[in-house]
């Protein structure tokens, strides 16, 4: 259960309310709340893309894909009705962001999405909870009935004739690839959680055919801010087109783990080391993964990166959804590196071939190679299999297997064959259990 | 759409915007590999093995669902893609497993020729493989798990192609797998003590046709040979009015060739990839047990096994007898559904030239007299002919099925049909008086009463929706379920004179038998019994002959001499008391001892359509090539055997099969090489002088007297016929008055579902598991209900 910390260097943008009790839709209205939707019906859609564009507000899922222009593609006409559709199924591990917005500040989802519908000229709005998060639900649906119960929900909306919009909630049941959006909407149909084949994106053919916007959560909690404050002043306080603060959840082997809103572009080494007051017990810090479980690992003589998208890409890595994992020098790579491929060996769908049999191949060799059983040759082909899933998948989960993986065996390489050698890192992580030869089959 | 032109592998190539690179590539000769594309089906790109490089793209983009753009440049081989694909093989081959020597699909498994391809031979696993029992999901579909690669092909195949959704991915990640849709805890089937999941669906085999590798495998088929000891005749399949094409695979036996598979191998003709389970499977009665290979003769009461020679001499010489003693009149031929047109138009000829009566008629299982006598003089729809071939199915704009159930009674009916609808976006109106399956199909369902449809037809001219729809349709094909006819069908013909028509029928030549005039009123081409240039050249009877039912009442009045039954059982179809045969001479030709058979006087073992030669036309009137695949010895096929009995009656064979002026010869597609059949024919000719390219057994020798006499046939092209082509038969005879018939009951529906085929379907033990199946499936689902209930 993530903590609500603190930092002097924090900017507190989206984090303001968090600790207010601003789940409560009084206190939510004190604190500024459905101000900005009111400010949006009476601007019109094309102020509220511009001002979005303007904010150089960037994708929190981890992609980074520019929220205003998304906006921008969907269809002004469409015969199916258009829909908004917030992923909140974070499920990357290390993450742990949309969380607290869901439990701290729920209200601003919801006058999110419904500023997104305004802008795109949607009605109709889905709150995607992740499947583990069912006790935030509550949370999220008494927002809901609060709002619905004031008018900001249903028809004619803050007394404006002909302004609707309502809003569903729904749970996951369970799968991370439910995340991928796609996969997400087939979820929300009813349907397996499988990937859909891109094109038509969402923008023009997304949830049951019609013309949707899916946004992660926390992107949908700060258009109001941007709404409010102003779309040139949310993006001073980023980086060149990367704009604002965004959430980072900082766990693992650090002082004071906890989620902090920072300034995009803030310095990796100073999240760390003031922030979150650096490598617990003053342990010699051994690696970073810096945006979720998926992001390539870093060095710890690589962390002199700002935290945005272009300079963490140019690092070799990615921002992803601001998951930072602290990993100090009694972490086993080879340990850390079987536990990550576990999960998306666990998570991925099957749909296509790479991602079903890679995992499923690296996590036996990886297993196999951690009891001890390895060879020189399990290192170079756990490589060999990362290498050819990269960009072969059908959707970025393959990627997000392979990517972490390819950084474990190419940056710790040697570890990899101390191991072999019979060298140990002190205390392990993880405990795991030998796999037997069936133990992954399923239920079937 | 506009064309656009693109760069594949330094070529330039032409196509049309919007299609799919691999489809335009493989239009232009150039093969992208790919195991879950299939033509036709939802697009998955799950398998990753079409994947090429597209200038400016970033990564590999999947073939498979990229579609051509103008300038697109794209590199379809090189060391790179090859690498992307050999390493895919790579994880496939990880848990599947390696035992191609031993594996069903061995041979023809398209993960086995990728691998040959790209080389992906190293195997660098140490884990164990995933082991899984193999399943039996029904008795003609049997899954193995491991050899299994997730291409969900079978399940686009089931869902999409079949409308039936038996097929389903359970678990996720490695441990994903087809499951069928009787999970085994509701199934009620156990083996040692473990539940079995179980198929409930109209097996047809459609999975186990599109499955790439050997997971899905054949009940029928399955461990019996490998592919390539197999001869494979292309031919058409026996079972309904459809006339599906099927590719029979075929290995010698001691007597003969035995089937022991059929499938549509090269996915041509009128079916493209469709068999129904009775294509696919339903040919094991040829090697039934109780199959005739002897001719038998009643002997002191009971049916004793004979020469042919004796058996022959007797029934010729009887009928000869007979005929000269009580009159040709006296004496009837019943001819069959299931025989070819050339066999079909011998034996009316043998009845009127021959005997010299018009008392010829079939089991007509739809009025084709009505069809085509409303339909001679209607002129063309659209400038087309008004008789609607299997393939307009595929790209008329609109279907109006009145009454039948294709799903049921013509499954490559009901596939055209929901492809047509799925595909071409086609609009499909039903009429009918049950709830059929396809009206989910349907954009428009007008329920009728049973016995209904004289109202429906009139309410078609009244201002209603559904009758306003239809008449706006331009480009309309007119399906008519065969519990239609006389009256009815010429007023629904009458009401609708924009549209093309077809009218389903049970069996492969069941329209064929009424072209060729298997009927006593009406000359092949549906020519008046009069004035016809065939009726002056062969002198046939001018009267009216007895209709079936007619001959069982002269035979009850003792008027009835004799009978000569071709591939036919009437007694049981007709529910004719035996006793009414009791003084007629009775000569039965079929495979099996059936109802009619058992009373015969002389009994002679025939072949089956899979062992002949010839044409045969289905409903529709597309004409189609029958070659012969099986051998059977002991058995002749019937067109010879009414050659013979002619030439035993003292007839002149030259004057019944024009022989001696073949326009084509026999190259042999008539003969079989193990049966002995070609020796028989041999000594024959030797013994009468004859060339051994002239022979009277020739069917093709009927086949051009055919072509030079019957309205419709001639203008069918030999070269088409020959390549395995169907052709569109409309017969175009006029001066036909309206025949009216004097008994409704004339025409009988057989009533055959998805399992039943006639007196065949219990000759059939693929059949009869497969019903067993389905019924312990429904009564399972009764018990569920129940229990649900309480």
């Amino acid at each position: 259960m993530p903590r609500l910390a603190s930092h002097p260097d924090e900017v507190k943008v989206l984090s303001r309310r968090f600790g207010q009790g601003a789940a409560n839709i009084d206190k939510y209205l004190e604190l500024d709340g459905y101000q900005a939707v009111q400010k949006a019906i009476a601007e019109g859609p094309d102020w509220i893309i511009n001002t979005m564009k303007t904010s150089g507000l960037r994708g929190r899922g981890g992609a980074g894909f520019p929220t205003g222009m998304k906006w921008s593609f969907v269809p002004k006409v469409s015969e199916k009705p258009k829909y908004i559709l917030v992923n909140g199924d974070e499920s990357e591990p290390g993450t742990c962001k949309d969380h607290l917005i869901f439990r701290e500040d729920p209200h601003s989802i919801i006058e999110g999405a419904m500023i997104a519908g305004l802008s795109v000229g949607a009605k109709m709005g889905f709150i995607y909870l992740r499947g583990e998060y069912r006790y935030l639900l509550n949370i999220m649906e008494k927002a809901v009935a609060d709002a619905y119960a004031r008018g900001f929900l249903g028809k004619n909306i803050f007394g404006n004739q002909g302004v609707d919009f309502d809003i569903i909630t729904q749970t996951g049941a369970g799968a991370y690839e439910v995340g991928e959006e796609s996969a997400l909407m087939e979820s929300l149909e009813g349907k397996r959680g499988v990937p859909r084949i891109r094109p038509p994106f969402p923008a023009v053919v997304g949830l049951y055919g019609g013309p949707t916007v899916i946004n992660n959560a926390e992107t949908i909690a700060n258009a109001p801010h941007i709404l409010l404050m102003g779309g040139e002043a949310y993006a001073k306080l980023g980086t060149e087109r990367n704009g604002g603060t965004r959430l980072f959840g900082i766990s693992g082997h650090v002082e004071r783990p906890g989620v902090y809103e920072l300034p995009m572009g803030y310095s990796l080494r100073k999240a760390i080391y003031e922030v979150a007051g650096g490598v617990r017990g003053g342990k010699k810090l051994k690696a970073v993964v810096p945006g979720g479980a998926s992001c390539p690992v870093l060095r710890a003589d690589e962390i002199d990166v700002g935290l945005d998208f272009d300079q963490m890409a140019k690092a070799g890595t990615m921002l992803g959804s601001g998951g930072i994992v602290v990993l100090d020098e009694t972490v086993s790579i080879v340990e850390f590196a079987l536990r990550t491929i576990r999960f998306y060996q666990h998570e991925s769908c099957g749909w296509c071939i790479p991602c079903r049999e890679g995992t499923d191949w690296i996590k036996k060799t990886l297993t196999r190679f951690h009891s001890g059983g390895g060879t020189k040759k399990d290192i170079d082909n756990v490589q060999y299999i990362a290498e050819n899933m990269m960009g072969r998948t059908f959707c970025p989960l393959g990627d997000a297997a392979a990517m972490p993986t390819l950084g474990f065996v190419k940056k710790f390489r040697s570890e990899f064959e101390e191991y072999l050698e019979g060298v140990r890192v002190a205390s392990p992580l993880i405990k795991i259990t030998p796999v037997g030869a069936n133990e992954h089959a399923g239920a079937h | 759409m506009a064309d656009v032109t693109l760069t594949v592998d330094g070529k330039k190539i032409t196509a049309p915007a919007g299609m799919l690179l691999l489809e335009a590539c493989k239009a232009h000769g150039i093969e992208i590999p790919a195991f879950c594309y299939y033509p036709g089906l939802s697009l998955q790109a799950a398998c990753r093995m079409c994947v090429v490089r597209i200038e400016k793209v970033p990564k590999l983009q999947t073939a498979c669902t990229t579609p051509v753009a103008e300038g697109m440049v794209v590199i379809t081989e090189s060391p790179e893609i090859a690498q992307a694909r050999k390493a895919t093989l790579q994880l496939l081959l990880g848990n599947h497993p390696l035992d191609c020597p031993v594996c069903d699909a061995g041979g023809e498994c398209e993960l086995q020729d990728m691998t040959f391809k790209y080389g992906a031979a190293e195997s660098f696993y140490a884990e164990p493989k995933n082991h899984r029992e193999e399943q039996k999901w029904s008795p003609v579909v049997y899954f193995d798990r491991p050899r299994c690669i997730l291409c969900y092909r079978c399940v686009r195949m089931c869902g999409e192609g079949m409308d039936i959704f038996a097929l389903g991915v359970q678990n996720r990640g490695s441990s994903s797998v087809i499951a069928p849709n009787v999970p085994a805890h509701l199934s009620g089937v156990s083996s040692q003590g473990a539940e079995l999941a179980q198929l409930d669906c109209e097996q047809c085999g459609m999975c186990i046709d599109t499955c790439p590798v050997g997971a899905l495998t054949s009940g029928a088929y399955r461990y019996k040979t490998r592919p390539w000891e197999m001869n494979h005749t292309a031919t058409v399949c026996t079972h309904c009015g459809d006339g599906c094409k099927t590719t029979l695979g075929v290995r010698p036996v001691t007597d003969g060739a035995e089937i022991v598979r059929g499938d549509n191998r090269d996915k041509s003709g009128i079916n493209g990839d469709f068999l129904c389970n009775k294509g696919r499977y339903a040919f094991d009665f040829a090697n039934h047990a109780e199959r005739l290979t002897r001719p038998l003769m009643r002997k002191d009461g009971k049916l004793t096994p004979v020469s042919w020679d004796e058996a022959l001499t007797y029934a010729g010489t009887r009928l000869r007898d007979l005929r000269q003693d009580r009159g040709a009149d006296s004496i009837g031929v019943i001819g069959s559904n299931r025989t070819t047109n050339e066999e079909n138009y011998i034996l009316q000829k043998f009845a009127r030239t021959v005997i010299g009566t018009n008392n010829i008629d079939h089991h007509r299982t739809a009025d084709f007299v009505t069809l085509a006598s409303s339909l001679q003089d209607a002129g063309t729809a659209a400038g087309k002919s008004r008789f609607a071939s299997q393939r307009s199915l595929q790209s008329a704009a609109a279907i109006l099925l009145v009454g039948g159930d294709p799903t049921n009674q013509a499954p490559l009916t009901a596939w055209n049909i929901r492809t047509s609808v799925r595909l071409n976006k086609a609009r499909l109106y039903i009429a009918n008086h049950e709830a059929i399956k396809l009206r989910r199909q349907a954009k428009a369902f007008a329920p009728v009463t049973p016995f209904g449809y004289g109202t429906f037809i009139k309410s078609l001219g009244e201002e209603n929706d559904f009758a306003k729809a239809i008449r706006a349709e331009e480009d309309l094909v007119v399906l008519v379920g065969n519990e239609l006819h006389g009256g009815e069908l010429a007023s629904l013909i009458a009401a609708l004179p924009q549209a093309r028509f077809a009218l389903l029928s049970d069996y492969v030549n069941s329209r064929g038998a009424a072209d060729m005039g298997v009927l006593p009123d009406v000359l092949p081409g549906y020519q008046p019994l009069s004035g016809s240039a065939l009726a002056a050249e062969q002198h046939t009877p001018a009267p009216a002959g007895l209709d079936l039912l007619a001959m069982f009442d002269a035979a009850s009045a003792g008027t009835l001499s004799a009978l000569y039954v071709v591939g036919s059982n009437p007694v049981k179809r007709y529910g004719i008391d035996p006793a009414a045969l009791k003084s007629t001479f009775l000569i039965v030709q079929d495979l099996f001892l059936t109802e009619t058979a058992a009373l015969a006087d002389v009994v002679l073992p025939a072949a089956n359509l899979y062992e002949k030669a010839g044409t045969v036309t289905n409903s529709y009137g597309d004409l189609q090539l029958v070659s012969k695949a099986a051998d059977k010895s002991g058995v002749r096929s019937d067109f010879e055997l009414i050659v013979r009995l002619a030439g035993h009656m003292g007839h002149d064979l030259q004057s019944l099969v024009p022989f001696s002026r073949g326009l084509r010869a026999d190259m042999g597609q008539t003969r079989g090489a193990s049966s002995g059949e070609a020796d028989r024919h041999a000594v024959f000719l030797t013994a009468n002088h004859l060339e051994p390219k002239l022979s009277p057994f020739d069917p093709f020798a009927i086949l051009d007297e055919i072509q030079r006499l019957v309205p419709g046939y001639d203008r069918l092209l030999r070269l088409q016929l020959l390549s395995g082509n169907d052709q569109h038969i409309s017969p175009a005879a006029s001066g036909l008055t309206q025949i009216t018939m004097t008994r409704k009951d004339l025409v009988l529906p057989s009533g055959d579902n998805l399992f039943t085929s006639g007196s065949l379907t219990r000759y059939s033990p693929m059949l009869e598991d497969v019903q067993q199946h389905q019924a312990s499936r429904s009564s399972g689902e009764a018990a569920g209900q129940m229990a649900s209930a309480d």
